[in-house]
């Protein structure tokens, strides 16, 4: 059972793109330890509300508060440097440098240096010797080249992988995955889920925003559906499949499915 | 029928010099491979001062020696860090005018102005470019241009520091050894020092910074912390260039602020190979020497300049040395396909 205390809370957190209401007011709480999964169709502001959480983007309204602080439109390396870290949708890795020294770079990092990195394994050693370390962990063969080899020469689901150990360098707290499931095939996603389910256990809570509903039922504990900018609803996964405000939201209405 | 085409294939050379942290005792021969380019440069440069005889040409290595400086910082700035500065110029006018105001104001000799030139410059320089470090690109480059042409003419306008006539009357070195030698052995320093930074997890955070800034923030990094060191170890470069330069002319003058030392840097790094440090000090000894050259041409100087400028951007756009350690570390052979 998960203790019922929210790490991270967001506040009617509203923000307007020009004419265009990205999100109006959105509320959530997030529990230390779970995992929870934002869905929503195209344009319902799931990415906005990450960048709004980390501070790259402006909130025009509304608090997010971390362990009690607020940290609404911080910096978003004073943010990172708190331990609230997130993928990119659009996968940034360094790609004029190898997969190893992509790692480097979060564990040369102050956050990283004050904690060690994962599990604190930098501060004994070597950076490249750890970074080799977290990418065994994620999914890279040790003993092949694929660790040396340029991020820029990497296949998606790698550089997926290498997003994720960007977060996890930093000895995170909560990690925001905005879409880590799509554009990978079947296989390596079931490969990446006993990572995540790994992660949640070592204490480590998690967002993930998704598209692939049905892998991101098998993990999330509790799912959040965005809609317009505005929360639709939020339940345990079985609840929201079931609701008809959900699938009105993705498919339509009624009415209007029986003309397609 | 099928037609046989064959294509060039390229092999890494592989060398067994270092195994994961430990320099192993190779052989001589591998050693002596990875020594050979470093010494014929390290060697080239201590023995050129002996063996150019004419006072003339003595002063353009001099000035060789100031443009590859230049030259170096621009491409640490431009290929690591991912600001393409035009302030060459800027660098080497607040140094020369730093260093000169320190000799003949306050007497001190060019041991201690070109230190403190060098340091005092770089910190005035970083401050003064701290609210453009957001900036990128072409942005950063315009921006940057604009500040020796402002200095230029506030001088000139306040009549401040000597206006338009200079600060007349700085020192010299005691000795044109004591100028050649130190000044070569500085560019050598910085050219290993910068190799080594580069290659360091600061450098990566570098190197990370041009990739990709978004990464670097998410990592909890404060990307205008970086950018200003690097921008403060390029100034320290162009700083060092102009104090040097003020010592060698023994003569400060606005003339300092003039575009050629933002432009020159440029056209050695496109030259010499941008991204290998040692290509744009190979490109500054290529045209500094090819412009005296042309000299004879008279007016025509600039359009000969600009012709072979443009033969080596047409012909080899990658730069002399990329090519050359592609060439030295790569096998090459022709394979079918």
């Amino acid at each position: 059972m998960i203790p019922e205390t929210a790490i991270l809370e967001v506040r009617e957190v509203s923000k307007a793109f020009g004419g265009i209401q990205a999100l109006s007011g959105v509320s959530f709480k997030l529990n230390r330890g779970e995992i929870l999964g934002i869905i929503g169709p195209n344009g319902s502001g799931k990415t906005t509300l990450i960048n709004c959480i980390t501070g790259f983007v402006r909130t025009d309204s509304g608090q997010v508060m971390f362990k009690g602080r607020e940290i609404t439109n911080r910096a978003p390396h004073k943010i990172a440097d708190l331990g609230v870290t997130r993928t990119f949708q659009v996968m940034r890795p360094y790609y004029s440098l190898p997969a190893y020294k992509n790692l480097v770079i979060p564990l040369f990092s102050p956050r990283a240096r004050r904690l060690g990195g994962w599990r604190g394994g930098g501060k004994l050693g070597d950076r490249n010797t750890v970074s080799i370390d977290i990418l065994e962990e994620i999914g890279f063969e040790r003993d092949s080249f694929v660790p040396y080899k340029m991020a820029s020469s990497l296949p998606t689901g790698y550089l997926k992988r290498l997003e994720l150990a960007r977060c996890l360098a930093l000895n995170p707290e909560i990690i925001l995955c905005d879409e880590v499931f799509s554009g990978l095939s079947m296989s390596e996603i079931a490969s990446l889920i006993p990572l995540i389910e790994r992660m949640q256990m070592e204490g480590m809570t998690l967002v993930m925003i998704e598209h692939r509903l049905k892998e991101l039922f098998r993990v999330a504990n509790r799912i959040m559906v965005l809609n317009f900018g505005q929360k639709l609803t939020e339940g345990p996964p079985d609840e929201v499949m079931e609701d008809p405000k959900v699938k009105e939201a993705y498919l339509g209405s009624e009415d209007l499915s029986e003309y397609v | 029928m099928a037609q046989t085409e064959i294509r060039k294939e390229r092999i890494d050379r592989g060398i067994k010099v270092r195994t994961s942290g430990i320099y192993a005792i190779s052989a001589g021969k591998e050693m002596g491979y990875l020594l050979l380019p470093r010494l014929v440069l390290i060697i080239g440069l201590l023995i050129l001062p002996l063996v150019i005889t004419s006072a003339y040409w003595q002063r353009v290595i001099s000035i060789v020696g100031i443009y590859a400086l230049l030259a170096l910082g621009f491409d640490f700035l431009t290929h690591y860090v991912g600001l393409v500065s035009l302030g060459g110029a800027f660098f080497v006018g607040v140094g020369g005018y730093l260093a000169a105001l320190l000799n003949t104001k306050l007497g001190l000799s060019p041991l201690f102005t070109i230190p403190i030139a060098t340091l005092g410059g770089a910190a005035f320089c970083t401050l003064l470019l701290l609210p453009c470090l957001p900036l990128r690109g072409v942005y950063f480059a315009i921006v940057t241009l604009m500040y020796p042409l402002l200095t230029a003419r506030i001088i000139e306008a306040l009549n401040i520091f000597g206006g338009t006539d200079g600060i007349v009357g700085v020192g010299s070195f005691p000795n044109r050894w004591l100028e050649q030698y130190s000044l070569f052995i500085l560019l050598l320093l910085a050219l290993f020092g910068l190799r080594r930074l580069v290659n360091m997890d600061i450098g990566l955070v570098f190197r990370g910074i041009k990739d990709n800034d978004q990464a670097i923030k998410a990592s909890g990094m404060n990307i205008t912390h970086y950018k200003a060191a690097a921008v403060y170890i390029s100034a320290a470069f162009g700083c060092l260039a102009g104090a040097y330069l003020v010592h060698i002319y023994m003569w400060s003058g606005i003339s300092q602020f003039a575009l050629d030392f933002s432009i020159i840097p440029i056209a050695a790094t496109v030259i010499g190979g941008g991204g290998t440090l040692v290509g744009p000090i190979l490109g500054a000894f290529i045209l500094v020497p090819i412009s005296e050259l042309l000299r004879a041409f008279g007016t025509l100087r600039i359009v000969f300049y600009a012709l072979i400028l443009m033969a080596f951007i047409v012909f080899r756009s990658e730069g002399i040395m990329v090519y050359a350690q592609r060439k030295y570390h790569q096998f090459e052979r022709w394979v079918k396909v």
